[in-house]
């Protein structure tokens, strides 16, 4: 019964609740960084590292923090951890440093990592979180991968092109499209982030067999702050 | 002339939502309707000038003691705290600014436009008075892309000629690639 819960939370944040295609956070650093799978492998991976560390670190002293400043002690951990990410990519990892630029600092303020630690890790063991971190940093990971490969596939004809974190220099990628048509460099731009993302979500929307989990708006249960939000004083939740 | 220059390019060459991929969240999440969305970036850019005003020196102090690297967790507990602030101040002193924005202000915290301006002033060395003027272009621009968004949607409301399976968010992440390729137009007009 134990194991079967715990794979069950393992294998959640992997399909039935896919961080950002079911429940639609940590949309900025999905479209941004999903530009190629290097890119997106990198963000997806780093992303993960925080999650679960903030989300093993924040279970076990979930007794000890006062509810009325969780979020900020909340952030502090992660921040602390995106620091020590942010520190090993650019002494180990500089050519992946410099490819997620901004996104690597901004990892802080990922819903995705900040909706966990109040939605789960708060309320739970430090295994189970541990597993909750591996199986929503899976699917996050998943996610960017997907959308990376669509974005590079047809926006510059070659898959998995890139440095691959200095292991393979200027590997040219694998030729899909470009022997035939060239291609539309729109897709790695900013409006093809947009609409890969739409395109693999209505693709998730048609293959779901259970149409009532789709969620058809944004609502209060995806954002971060929902335990902080009191007596309805939420924006998303008043319209 | 500078100061012009920063601004233009912020509202509508890097508009933040549009341009950069920052600020998606409340961007598809509170652009609903027109109120909601104007309220939204109105606080936004409230929120971003102040913390640029607010983190800009305290980056050169800790550049001062040679502690650089605590700038990500020193500025988002700056911004949590700031946003905490003026949210209780709001709340004494201004009840009927507090009633039309005050809603909005939990939701800035984690905000990562606030947060990118304010690392990003730092990044691109612009001086104190610089770094206001981009904040408050980058928070225009946000309130901008908000507006033409809830625009849009309004028109959305009648789903039934939608194909069922991009009803809901895939039609409006649709709609925001649209809008952003209209914005690369604007693309290399200060080179």
């Amino acid at each position: 019964m134990e194991e079967k819960k715990r794979i069950s939370i393992l294998t959640n944040g992997i399909i039935k609740e896919n961080p950002v295609l079911v429940l639609v956070i940590g949309t900025c650093p999905t479209l941004a960084t999903s530009g190629s799978v290097e890119t997106g492998l990198g963000m997806g991976l780093a992303a993960t590292a925080v999650l679960i560390c903030s989300n093993i670190v924040i279970s076990a002293l979930h007794n000890i923090i006062p509810d009325k400043v969780r979020i900020p002690c909340f952030i502090t951990v992660i921040a602390g951890f995106v620091t020590i990410v942010q520190m090993l990519l650019q002494a180990f990892v500089p050519s992946l440093y410099s490819a997620l630029g901004l996104y690597l600092p901004l990892i802080v303020v990922n819903c995705i990592i900040l909706g966990r630690a109040e939605m789960f890790a708060s309320k739970n063991g430090v295994v189970d979180s541990a597993l909750d971190g591996i199986g929503m940093g899976i699917g996050f990971t998943l996610t960017l991968v997907i959308m990376g490969t669509l974005r590079e596939v047809l926006g510059n004809g070659v898959w998995l092109a890139g440095d691959w974190f200095g292991l393979a220099k200027g590997f040219k990628g694998i030729p899909i499209f470009s022997r035939f048509i060239p291609g539309m460099s729109i897709m790695t731009m900013v409006p093809g982030g947009f609409f890969v993302y739409a395109i693999v979500m209505a693709a998730v929307h048609y293959l779901t067999k259970d149409k009532s989990k789709i969620r058809n708006d944004f609502g209060c249960d995806g954002c971060a702050n929902i335990g902080a939000c009191t007596d309805g004083d939420c924006a998303a939740q008043k319209q | 002339m500078k100061m012009i220059i920063i601004i233009i390019s912020m509202v509508l060459v890097n508009n933040y939502p549009l341009a950069q991929f920052l600020g998606i969240c409340p961007f598809l999440g509170v652009s609903k309707d027109l109120d909601s969305s104007v309220g939204m970036g109105i606080a936004v850019t409230f929120v971003m000038v102040l913390a640029t005003a607010v983190t800009w020196p305290i980056q050169q102090l800790l550049n001062r003691f040679g502690i650089g690297y605590l700038q990500t967790v020193v500025f988002i507990l700056v911004i949590a705290a700031l946003v905490q602030l003026v949210e209780m101040f709001m709340k004494k002193s201004m009840p009927a600014l507090y009633k039309a924005l005050g809603i909005f202000l939990p939701l800035i915290t984690t905000n990562c436009a606030v947060l990118g301006v304010c690392i990003t002033n730092i990044d691109s060395n612009y001086t104190y008075a610089e770094s206001l003027v981009d904040a408050l272009g980058a928070g225009i621009g946000f309130l901008f892309a908000m507006v033409i968004m809830a625009g849009v949607r309004s028109k959305l409301a009648d789903q039934s000629r939608i194909p069922e399976s991009f009803r809901g968010v895939p039609i409006i992440l649709i709609t925001a690639a649209i809008l952003s390729l209209s914005f690369m137009g604007f693309n290399g007009m200060f080179s």
